[in-house]
């Protein structure tokens, strides 16, 4: 008798529960008017991406309107780009948002990236002390700014992560880069951005990042935007997808999903519009079609 | 298994910058270990073997900061040394003295909670049989430090193994600075953070290598010492 009324109970359970799963269901269709027709099999994109992206709020911001749309669900893994790109080679990304050229033209030459889809961009910004004991104002570019901080020899933090940004300021240096372990007025300190200008704001002290990052961060850092334009402090974002050939086990139609989207007019008027609201300016551009 | 030759590679090559930052972090540590068994070793004999009024108050406030997380530390050293903060004027915020001060904090409650507990659990009835052979102070002093070396040693070690393994507070207060300082465990998270998962985890070996090195001399000199 009391296995009948067991296994009565488990039905009875069983039949409420797959109930309450299709009127879960029922109310997702009717809420979302833009919900898809059928949910993708394989859900879940693996985006592997750098921390300025994701600690800009832009992913956020976009990432609701997409999943709303294709019922995909987007899983963000932020590190810096070195460790995003190491990532996706491990297998463990369907896709990778990052700002490094060499470092995204050399995963697609051995062959883990598909195409280097570059679609948004925006600037580097030098930030320091207010006073500007360098004088680095008004400087022609980014170039001419690090030789005036290096002959007066004002402290500067560099990222020294082999991030996106510490790429882009060793490419500024070019070959005058300072020698960590000699020039003691060059901070490397292998640390995120938001860290770095911590530190830049305790030692006042130079340091290139990007702007997204100081804009999230300036109430809280003593320090100011001192050269905010220069033709060598652009910053390009680009997308890639993994290529299946090389990595399994992959979402690729997700990853593809993605890209379409990121590329598309909708998200293109998303992007150009972040930040307005906040910081009164626009944080990321778009790359002509 | 690529990470393990890369540990010995590592090891043998004597690569410069290696050398330095297991020299700050042997200096880090072996500072940070000295003053918490200076101040925790004498504290822990007080509680253990004295009673006064608030002992279990203090003993609850030593056990609850035993576990005191890290990052927590590190922030508090931090807002005190900050530029604006109260010490903020003496210069010590990114230099090895207040990755020190900072460790310092950590395992302080450590070294007294585990030495008092010790103390109160065996050295208790060597104090009373003493007392009744008659012994002075000096000598049960000596007596307890005798029969209880081993159980002192392991509780140095766990200090000192506290210290070296620490990452959370040491790069708060420290920055991780490339030749200023940069210690084992925050050259891993770096290493780790560029992508380089494999050298992160041979330097990683590296780590427990010398860590198993400091272990097996402080084994040797207690067998030595008790041979005497």
């Amino acid at each position: 008798m009391k296995k009948v009324l067991a296994l009565l109970l488990a039905f009875v359970m069983v039949f409420a529960l797959a109930a309450c799963g299709a009127n879960t269901a029922d109310n997702g269709e009717t809420t979302t008017a833009a919900a898809p027709a059928n949910t993708p099999e394989n859900a879940v994109i693996r985006l592997s991406t750098t921390t300025s992206v994701n600690d800009s709020g832009l992913l956020p911001y976009l990432l609701p309107t997409f999943e709303a749309k294709t019922g995909y669900k987007v899983e963000v893994q932020s590190a810096g780009t070195g460790a995003a790109i190491q990532k996706a080679k491990d297998g463990n990304a369907d896709v990778i948002l990052v700002h490094a050229k060499a470092s995204e033209e050399s995963f697609i030459e051995e062959g883990y990236g598909v195409e280097r889809l570059p679609f948004m961009y925006n600037f580097f910004v030098i930030v320091g002390p207010k006073d500007d004991p360098a004088g680095v104002k008004d400087s022609e570019n980014a170039a001419a700014a690090f030789a005036k901080i290096r002959d007066s020899k004002s402290k500067f933090v560099s990222r020294g992560d082999e991030s996106g940004t510490h790429k882009a300021e060793l490419k500024i240096w070019g070959d005058n880069a300072p020698d960590a372990e000699k020039d003691s007025w060059y901070i490397s300190a292998g640390q995120g951005m938001g860290a770095c200008l911590t530190m830049a704001s305790e030692q006042q002290a130079y340091c290139l990042t990007d702007k997204a990052t100081f804009l999230s961060m300036k109430d809280q850092l003593n320090l100011d935007i001192v050269l905010a334009e220069g033709d060598d402090m652009k910053n390009t974002y680009s997308l890639i997808a993994v290529n299946p050939e090389k990595i399994d086990g992959l979402n690729t139609e997700g990853a593809k999903a993605f890209i379409d989207w990121m590329l598309s007019d909708e998200a293109s008027a998303l992007i150009a519009k972040y930040g307005e609201e906040e910081y009164g300016v626009a944080l990321f551009y778009l790359l002509e079609k | 298994m690529d990470s393990f030759r890369q540990a010995f590679d590592l090891l043998f090559s004597l690569d410069r910058e290696l050398l330095q930052i297991l020299g700050v972090t042997m200096r880090m540590s072996f500072f940070s270990t000295a003053i918490s068994c200076l101040i925790g070793l004498p504290l822990g004999a007080l509680i253990g073997t004295k009673s006064f009024k608030g002992k279990s108050f203090l003993k609850k406030l030593i056990h609850t900061l035993m576990g005191l997380p890290p990052v927590v530390a590190g922030l508090f050293v931090y807002t005190l040394f900050t530029h604006y903060g109260p010490f903020g004027e003496l210069n010590l915020l990114f230099t090895v003295k207040i990755m020190v001060i900072a460790q310092v904090i950590l395992i302080t409650p450590i070294v007294t909670g585990l030495s008092s507990s010790f103390i109160e659990s065996t050295s208790k009835p060597i104090i009373e049989t003493a007392r009744g052979l008659g012994l002075n102070n000096l000598k049960i002093v000596g007596l307890c430090l005798s029969e209880g070396r081993t159980s002192l040693v392991s509780i140095v070690l766990t200090a000192f193994g506290r210290s070296i393994a620490e990452v959370g507070a040491v790069s708060i207060v420290g920055g991780n600075i490339q030749w200023k300082t940069r210690v084992m465990t925050t050259a891993i998270m770096l290493e780790t953070n560029k992508g380089k998962f494999s050298f992160a985890l041979a330097l990683g070996i590296v780590l427990l290598l010398i860590a198993f090195v400091v272990n097996a001399l402080a084994s040797f000199m207690v067998k030595e010492a008790k041979n005497d």
